[in-house]
């Protein structure tokens, strides 16, 4: 319904469609200004760098063109509007993500996935089916991986309603920091999004994996493909808060 | 004479509560406010690694050393929300009144639409700036070395630019917002007018680190005002008479840009009259 909603206005759907490609592209942009001064940036080349920004925003673009509306749940508890999904025979969740379902994002996963492309394609290599596989896997473990902290955002907002952009530090600000290679940033920071959040599973190790090189932590190799294991175990987590959020909850009205 | 300075003095009243019940709005989000303090922190704490691996491969890049560089990166989290420098915000009620036909009534009041939503801005960037501003700056400054001046003029300069960056901010989003009076639905050019004030601002890089030839013309667009400009002020870029300079170009702007919003305005709430029917 809510696809059908924003194709009636076809030009406004073109534009926001084409804006949020161009949003999640400036980012690119910065990069590619960057690289008009440098060749290098922590040791990676542009395509390098651009196998790492392709490889999250197509995550984060996937994920949030399927969840990115649970964001959205704040708002609905304050405002009342939840109650009207409870009382519905679908679950809530599938409910809160599909409502106002914003077809517009696939500009964001559009662009990405552009990204991507040139950069495979400018990376040198045979595409062996093993790297193809790993290029798959990772693509939608990352997106499980997202998928998750935006769940585990939206059950969050139970307790605190309108603390929508603390998510945002995970899901964007997680994009912004894998964009870029891991040896720019210090160990304590790389440490924190390995094992506390684990975001470097979205790109970073598998990525690392692709193209040859060390992981700065010096982790065993086979951890670079734990990334399905720990998207499992993210996503088991984010339910498990979900459903304690959504028993915990009291109507406004109440 | 006496009337008019009455009324003078009434308006000033009227438009110094307005401003006072932007900010007061504002303060009443307090976990909103907390989460974008930590979102900020987050984002400043990124940006500076990419910018010290970029200067550490160009040193002086556009000018500035290291600490100066940083200090761009916290400047502009601290003025993301009060500017703002990305997403239309602050408005959106401004553009939801001109869909729904609610703006017939504000053009019936007996006080400028303009000025009146001027004031509510420079109210609403006060607490921002207060709110989201102060504090992911600190964390910067103890957790880097950042090139923040000593003296008190350079701040007093700085927040006069602040200021007028807000103004030009708000002006631009006027017009942005104006757009609904002909499309309706402004979310569009909202969107585009986001993107235009993070690029052409230095948000995402500074403007001095744009390439040269393009870099200069961005320099001197509208947008520079709202982030480019009072970087420089407080980073000490304009020395002596300059800075008056730099705070004029910000202040020409702001008045063409005002100047313009008052001409579409016109010519937008002729629309309204025949839309009444």
């Amino acid at each position: 319904m809510w696809v059908r909603s924003t194709l009636t206005y076809r030009a406004s759907f073109v534009i926001m469609a084409l804006g949020n490609a161009a949003g999640s592209g400036l980012e690119f942009v910065t990069i590619l200004l960057m690289f008009s001064h440098i060749d290098e940036l922590g040791g990676f080349g542009l395509p390098e760098v651009a196998l790492l920004y392709g490889a999250s925003a197509t995550a984060l673009g996937l994920a949030d063109l399927l969840l990115g509306n649970v964001e959205r749940l704040g708002a609905r508890v304050r405002d009342g509007t939840l109650d009207v999904l409870l009382v519905r025979p679908a679950p809530v969740y599938v409910q809160v993500a599909a409502d106002r379902f914003a077809l517009r994002r696939i500009g964001r996963l559009t662009q990405a996935l552009v990204v991507l492309g040139w950069a495979l394609a400018a990376l040198p290599g045979d595409w062996a089916p093993g790297r193809v596989v790993t290029v798959a896997v990772m693509l939608v473990s990352g997106a499980a991986i997202y998928g998750a902290v935006f769940t585990l955002g939206a059950a969050f907002q139970f307790w605190a309603q309108d603390a929508a952009q603390v998510q945002n530090a995970f899901t964007y600000g997680g994009n912004a920091m894998l964009q870029y290679p891991p040896t720019v940033f210090a160990k304590d920071l790389v440490r924190g999004v390995t094992y506390i959040i684990p975001l470097a599973f979205v790109n970073w190790l598998p990525a690392l994996r692709l193209l040859g090189r060390d992981d700065p932590l010096g982790l065993p190799g086979w951890v670079d493909f734990l990334g399905p294991v720990v998207a499992a175990v993210m996503c088991g987590g984010a339910a498990l808060a979900w459903r304690a959020g959504l028993r915990g909850y009291r109507s406004t009205g109440s | 004479m006496s009337g008019v300075l009455l009324r003078c003095g009434g308006g000033v009243a009227l438009y110094a509560a307005v401003a006072r019940g932007g900010f007061r709005r504002y303060v009443t989000y307090r976990t909103a406010t907390a989460a974008g303090v930590f979102t900020n922190t987050v984002f400043g704490f990124i940006l500076t690694y990419a910018y010290l691996a970029l200067w550490d491969e160009r040193p002086h890049l556009g000018g500035y050393d290291q600490a100066q560089a940083l200090t761009f990166v916290w400047l502009g989290q601290a003025l993301l929300a009060t500017v703002p420098l990305g997403v239309n915000g602050g408005i959106d009620e401004l553009q939801e009144r001109i869909r729904n036909g609610d703006i017939a009534v504000d053009l019936y009041r007996p006080a400028d639409l303009q000025l009146w939503w001027l004031a509510s801005d420079l109210g609403r960037a006060a607490c921002q700036l207060l709110g989201r501003g102060v504090l992911p700056m600190a964390v910067g400054a103890l957790a880097f070395d950042l090139a923040l001046p000593a003296a008190p003029l350079p701040w007093a300069a700085f927040l006069v630019s602040a200021v007028l960056a807000v103004t030009v901010g708000f002006a631009l989003r006027y017009l942005v917002a104006l757009t609904a009076f002909w499309l309706l639905d402004s979310s569009g050019t909202a969107v585009l007018g986001g993107l235009a004030a993070t690029f052409f601002s230095g948000m995402l890089l500074p403007l001095r680190a744009f390439p040269e030839g393009f870099g200069e013309v961005v320099r001197l667009l509208p947008w520079a005002s709202m982030l480019q400009v009072p970087a420089d002020v407080l980073l000490g870029r304009y020395e002596g008479a300059a800075v008056l300079g730099a705070l004029g170009f910000q202040a020409g702007w702001a008045a063409v840009l005002l100047a313009v919003g008052r001409l579409v305005q016109s010519a937008a709430t002729r629309k309204v009259v025949v839309q009444g029917g």
